[in-house]
């Protein structure tokens, strides 16, 4: 494991996909979810939902890092705002 | 078709999802611990957050790379897909002459990558290579190492050569599913050669073409050797694509920091494009179907 | 027009008229046939012209390839084919490549099947999500997993070894497979896996004697895309090996001298990596037809 030179805050990183993996897994098996409709122009099941905030997230940092002076937490602060939005009415 | 609900087909998925995550999830990790890092070795790495990810979006020289990278991908796609599908709709369907036209047009597509880097490398050569010697004969000063404009022809030209075949014959096996009947009732309804393909041969072909194009894009986008053994990336570095920037910071400079940071950007690049692309097609049959339905 | 033998002058004139009009009809179709062809083959010798320069090349000595351009071999010449054949640092790169193509093949099929079956048949949690990230692995650029991929293999002592690089082209091939089949299989009804289990048939017996057989030609579209992305591929193969599994595409590499290019060797070598894929194309022609639409039209 010693060449994957891993990091605190990678492992946490990997860890807290990990988890919202298998939460989502068992949230799937104890309620399965409907596709439906929402504010998306396209209908989207739970982990439809959860893979485009996943990557709109990473996009959002991207922009935060790249292109603004402003600290990464903002950028965290607002992907789990837009995530949460996007999970209940997306 | 109705699929069974059955979560004990996860065990059938099995040996070929842990195959794939040894290939895929343990390299993609350890990129990911590359990026926020300065590493010179195991023992030695200094963690640097965000910065190689800062440094890479802001490097005039890796956009000039994206840039390049569409414009190539769109390129070759917008040549390729008419090209084969004519040649498609040319290809002879019976006999001796179908097989032979079949093996001679596949060719091309079944030479390893640098080969035919090389094999054009030697075609294009102002001294010893048949095209690039006619051209010079015909009076034109044709030159892949010192003008960019011949380069990017030479290039794109080396793509067509190479990749147009897939076009062709997965369109020439959607051509063949096409039932004898329908060109029957389009004679009997005297309909023109524009209205046979308008009507019949393109709505065949969208499923195969979607193919097509999603695998030509994906290609085009990381092209490594044909244009690394071709032209180098050169003339200075105006046929310098993703992959190739990538590999040369990676491996000839050895930022491992920098270059990983840069491989998420270019990876999350084509995740955006990919699931966008695969999104339509699974809209567009879900409509197919409900038409059919209908 | 009508059957009956015309009576008037003028209705002899009408059917001449009628069967000269039939007559061009018929003739235009013919000179279309001979743009056809005309086109076709002007595309072939598209594909064919520079495959002759690399054959051409490969018989002259190198005295003759720099001396002047010549649109054939004037003093035929096999000295770099047996350079190649006598050499075993060359010939073993072919004999490197295709162990590690087959090996590869033998990997993929295997996990491929059961797991395009599930993904044909059954509904389960996760599909459609598993399914998309198997495709994005065909995307993604080898480049991208470069150096982790050289220290893993290092790691688990794989390095240069044959089994190194069919393990890292399943990275592209596995998901490639899956789809390919997926099609195939989505297109066998499935009242016959019904009605073989009815009749009393294992999973694994009525896999094996029912529905392989079934999809076979779906199979050697899917063995034919194998074969072609992992013998093309160089990047990972050059970078997974060193001497021991080193493959025919990083052996030609070689050829670059102190004394420049030995463009004859080059040629003769790029030659000889032609004939295994047109040998496959062979084997295969007759399900490209059918086959090549991936089960998807």
């Amino acid at each position: 494991m010693e060449w994957m030179v891993w990091t605190t805050p990678t492992a946490i990183f990997f860890s807290v996909i990990a988890a919202m993996l298998a939460g989502m897994t068992a949230w799937e098996v104890t309620s399965p979810s409907l596709e439906r409709k929402g504010f998306l122009p396209i209908a989207t099941t739970r982990g439809d939902r959860l893979f485009i905030g996943l990557l709109s997230t990473a996009y959002i940092h991207l922009m935060v890092v790249g292109f603004t002076p402003l600290s990464l937490w903002l950028a965290l602060g607002i992907s789990i705002l837009w995530m949460l939005i996007l999970m209940r009415w997306g | 078709m109705n699929k069974v609900q059955n979560n004990r087909a996860w065990w059938l998925i099995l040996p070929m999802l842990l195959l794939v995550a040894f290939s895929a999830i343990i390299p993609l990790m350890t990129v990911v611990n590359y990026s926020v890092q300065d590493v010179f070795d195991a023992n030695t790495r200094f963690f640097t957050g965000a910065e190689w990810f800062k440094e890479m979006l802001n490097d005039p020289e890796l956009h000039a790379a994206v840039l390049r990278q569409f414009a190539f991908s769109l390129t070759v796609l917008a040549i390729e897909v008419p090209l084969g599908i004519g040649i498609a709709l040319l290809m002879p369907k019976k006999g001796w002459q179908a097989s032979a036209v079949l093996i001679l047009v596949t060719m091309p597509l079944l030479i390893p990558w640098n080969v035919v880097g090389s094999i054009w490398q030697i075609f294009t050569r102002g001294d010893i290579g048949l095209m690039g010697w006619s051209l010079r004969e015909l009076g034109y000063g044709y030159n892949i190492t010192a003008s960019p404009v011949d380069a990017w022809v030479t290039i794109i030209l080396m793509d067509v050569w190479h990749w147009t075949p897939l076009i062709a014959l997965l369109c020439y096996s959607g051509l063949r599913s096409i039932p004898d009947a329908y060109y029957q009732a389009a004679r009997i309804d005297r309909a023109s050669k524009w209205a046979v393909f308008r009507f019949i041969q393109l709505p065949k072909l969208t499923n195969v073409l979607v193919i097509g194009v999603l695998l030509r894009f994906m290609h085009s986008f990381m092209i490594y050797a044909e244009p690394f053994v071709l032209t180098g990336g050169g003339p200075g570095s105006s046929t310098t694509f993703l992959s190739q920037s990538l590999t040369t910071m990676a491996i000839g400079q050895q930022d491992l920091g920098p270059s990983a940071a840069f491989s998420l950007i270019y990876f999350l690049i084509i995740l955006l494009v990919s699931w966008v692309f695969y999104t339509a097609i699974m809209n567009m049959q879900k409509d197919n179907k409900k038409e059919g339905e209908a | 027009m009508t059957d009956t033998i015309p009576t008037t002058p003028e209705a002899v004139r009408k059917s001449a008229a009628a069967a000269d009009a039939r007559r061009r009809r018929k003739a235009r179709p013919a000179s279309r046939q001979w743009r056809r062809r005309g086109l076709m083959a002007a595309y072939i010798v598209f594909v064919l012209l520079p495959i002759y320069w690399l054959l051409n090349m490969s018989f002259q000595s190198n005295t003759e390839i720099l001396g002047g351009l010549t649109l054939w071999p004037e003093t035929f010449t096999l000295e770099h084919y047996a350079k190649i054949f006598t050499d075993s640092n060359w010939y073993m790169g072919y004999v490197n490549s295709i162990t590690y193509v087959l090996m590869n093949m033998a990997i993929t099929i295997v996990v491929a099947l059961p797991a395009a079956y599930a993904f044909s048949r059954y509904q389960f949690i996760g599909d459609k999500h598993l399914f998309f990230w198997l495709l994005t692995n065909l995307m993604a650029p080898p480049a991208v997993f470069l150096l982790p991929y050289f220290q893993l293999y290092y790691t688990v002592g794989l390095f240069d070894t044959h089994i190194a690089v069919a393990l890292a082209h399943c990275l592209f091939n596995i998901p490639l497979a899956v789809w390919i089949l997926e099609g195939f299989m989505s297109g066998v009804p499935k009242e016959i896996d019904e009605t073989a289990f009815i009749d009393g048939y294992s999973f694994p017996k009525f896999f094996v004697k029912i529905f392989i057989p079934m999809i076979s030609s779906g199979i050697g579209v899917t063995l034919f895309f194998l074969f072609m992305f992992s013998w093309v591929e160089l990047l990972l193969a050059s970078t997974l090996t060193a001497t021991d599994a080193q493959p025919i595409a990083s052996v030609m590499t070689q050829t670059k001298g102190a004394s420049g290019i030995d463009w004859g060797t080059l040629a003769a070598a790029g030659t000889l990596t032609i004939l295994p894929g047109i040998v496959v194309v062979y084997f295969v022609r007759h399900h490209i037809a059918k086959g090549f639409a991936l089960g998807r039209t």
